[in-house]
């Protein structure tokens, strides 16, 4: 499944942060986080159990059905008014939501939302996608590199790939030689002889906050 | 004439020819740029200047090109896309042009992870293919990349890398061809030291006719030490051949400085052998005064002498 992934922030971090508050309430979300095993229901226990052990008393908590959906936020407005402080478990969308909808509460991030990506295997997710505005991947067969080329090169390999590894870490496998493959086993090529020109970078984050409008949605 | 270079000049009369580099300093000093370009002056016939090479903050290309420049030597400023958008990079050439630079090696640039500043964000905006046809589409069709006319456009003649020892080999050649058609003059290639990887690359590079199209200049990286030639073929996309390692570490202590340079001389001689190899491209950094010894010695002195066009005019 597809989806943004998250991972705690270290309970130190987050401690340092609670300084001074009685009350809080963490607060988890049952999409994304929850599937990546870092803010859903079982880690919200872990966190406000881990917050009690660190002398924190007047911990309470929730998981909302989406942090990142209005509709579903009036479902915590009752604990959240009984709070001091609430600490989302929800990626940074959710943090920001509850900000909006709780002027009066400090609201605080328990994770770092770290990208677009999928599980791989029990335990490993690995980044796909940097919601760059504009898929190229009918360009670079089905491989983005975007966000798999450390470089964001559209016109690669660069000269630091070698047997298949990417220059900054032997880890890293280099997109242009999964790119490179891919092409080969599907007889294009052909492709790569073609300089992709500059990319509109204005569909990114470089062209400001975006907003999808869809008058379609909006009249049901 | 595409930019009336000394450099281009040189490759339009025929000549073979030979190239070093220079790393400005960490600091704001010109000193060592000067120093290292009085080495260089007669045993080349430009200098390359690193721009913030490994991510590593210096003194700028361009400002390292005027001070070669002042020293009675042709500069070619390094460019790399890692730190500059397409605004600042065009900027940056109409500056370059404006102080009497004329020569440009378009690349991708390392990533910052090997650097000093690793929590630094990269750019990559556009990369070293998309920044030749930048640099092209301003001096041939005096068009910024915005489509806006350029007035007085930078007629820079352009560089390009080359690796032949990186992966995946078979798209080398096809890499090189994107550059040439994107609008590169020149290309200069990572160090040499496996010599056979390189002819069959050449190879294939005469196969598609790119020698006559783009004059190739072969890398040269003279090493001090068998550690030295060590830690260069763990950097990534260069190949060592087990041989040489053994060839210099089989050196008596005190001497393997020699054989590093015994070394580059021979690789000099073979590569001007090989049909469509236009030149030769020493990277001899933080030991620039050993290279009028090995241009010598590869009988590549004395450098040739063009009729002076005048200095290179200030816009």
């Amino acid at each position: 499944m597809g989806m943004i992934v998250a991972e705690r922030k270290s309970v130190d971090e987050i401690v340092r942060r609670l300084d001074g508050y009685g009350s809080i309430l963490v607060a988890g979300c049952s999409e994304c986080v929850t599937v990546c095993q870092a803010g859903g229901e079982k880690e919200v226990e872990v966190l406000a159990a881990l917050l009690r052990l660190r002398g924190f008393t007047g911990v309470v908590t929730d998981v909302l059905t989406r942090q990142c959906d209005v509709e579903f936020l009036p479902a915590l407005d009752e604990k959240a008014a009984q709070a001091d402080c609430i600490v989302s478990l929800a990626c940074g969308v959710g943090v920001q939501f509850l900000a909006e909808r709780y002027r009066e509460r400090w609201v605080l991030p328990g994770l770092n939302t770290k990208f677009g990506g999928g599980a791989r295997r029990p335990g490993v997710w690995e980044e796909r996608c940097g919601f760059c505005g504009e898929c190229v991947l009918h360009l670079t067969g089905g491989v983005c590199a975007i966000i798999r080329c450390s470089k964001s090169l559209l016109n690669g390999p660069c000269g630091g790939s070698q047997d298949g590894k990417c220059e900054i870490d032997a880890e890293v496998e280099c997109a242009w030689q999964l790119i490179y493959q891919r092409l080969q086993g599907l007889g294009r090529l052909d492709l790569l002889s073609e300089p992709i020109p500059p990319k509109d970078w204005s569909h990114a984050r470089d062209g400001g906050p975006r907003k999808v409008q869809r008058p379609d949605v909006m009249a049901v | 004439m595409k930019s009336g270079s000394r450099l281009e000049r040189l490759f339009a009369a025929g000549h073979f020819v030979c190239t070093g580099e220079v790393g400005p300093p960490k600091s704001a000093s010109s000193r060592s740029i000067s120093r290292h370009a009085a080495h260089l002056r007669d045993a080349v016939d430009a200098v390359n200047l690193t721009d913030n090479q490994t991510a590593i903050v210096r003194l700028s290309s361009i400002a390292a090109g005027v001070h070669v420049l002042g020293e009675g030597v042709e500069p070619i400023i390094q460019m790399t896309c890692r730190d500059r958008n397409r605004i600042a990079l065009q900027s940056d050439l109409l500056g370059a042009y404006s102080l009497g630079l004329r020569n440009v090696l378009c690349l991708s640039g390392d990533h910052q992870a090997f650097g000093n500043h690793p929590a630094s964000r990269n750019v990559f905006d556009v990369d070293s293919i998309q920044l030749i046809k930048l640099v092209k589409d301003l001096r041939d069709e005096k068009k910024f990349q915005s489509g806006e006319a350029c007035r007085v456009e930078p007629r820079m003649y352009i560089g390009a890398a080359a690796n032949p020892f990186a992966d995946p080999f078979e798209f080398r050649v096809v890499r090189l061809a994107k550059k040439v058609a994107a609008g590169a003059d020149f290309i200069q290639t990572q160090a040499i030291f496996d010599l056979e990887r390189f002819k069959r690359w050449m190879g294939m590079v005469r196969d598609r006719g790119l020698h006559e199209q783009v004059h190739i200049m072969g890398g040269i990286v003279p090493v001090k030490s068998a550690v030295a030639l060590e830690r260069t073929g763990e950097v990534a996309g260069m190949v060592v051949p087990p041989e040489l390692f053994k060839r210099m570490q089989g050196a008596p202590k005190g001497k393997q400085q020699e054989e590093g340079i015994n070394i580059a001389v021979e690789l000099i001689e073979e590569i001007r052998q090989i049909p469509g190899v236009r030149g030769v491209h020493i990277m001899a950094i933080a030991w620039e005064e050993m290279v009028p010894e090995i241009v010598e010695r590869a009988g590549l002195l004395p450098r040739p002498q063009l009729e002076e066009t005048g200095p290179q005019a200030r816009e």
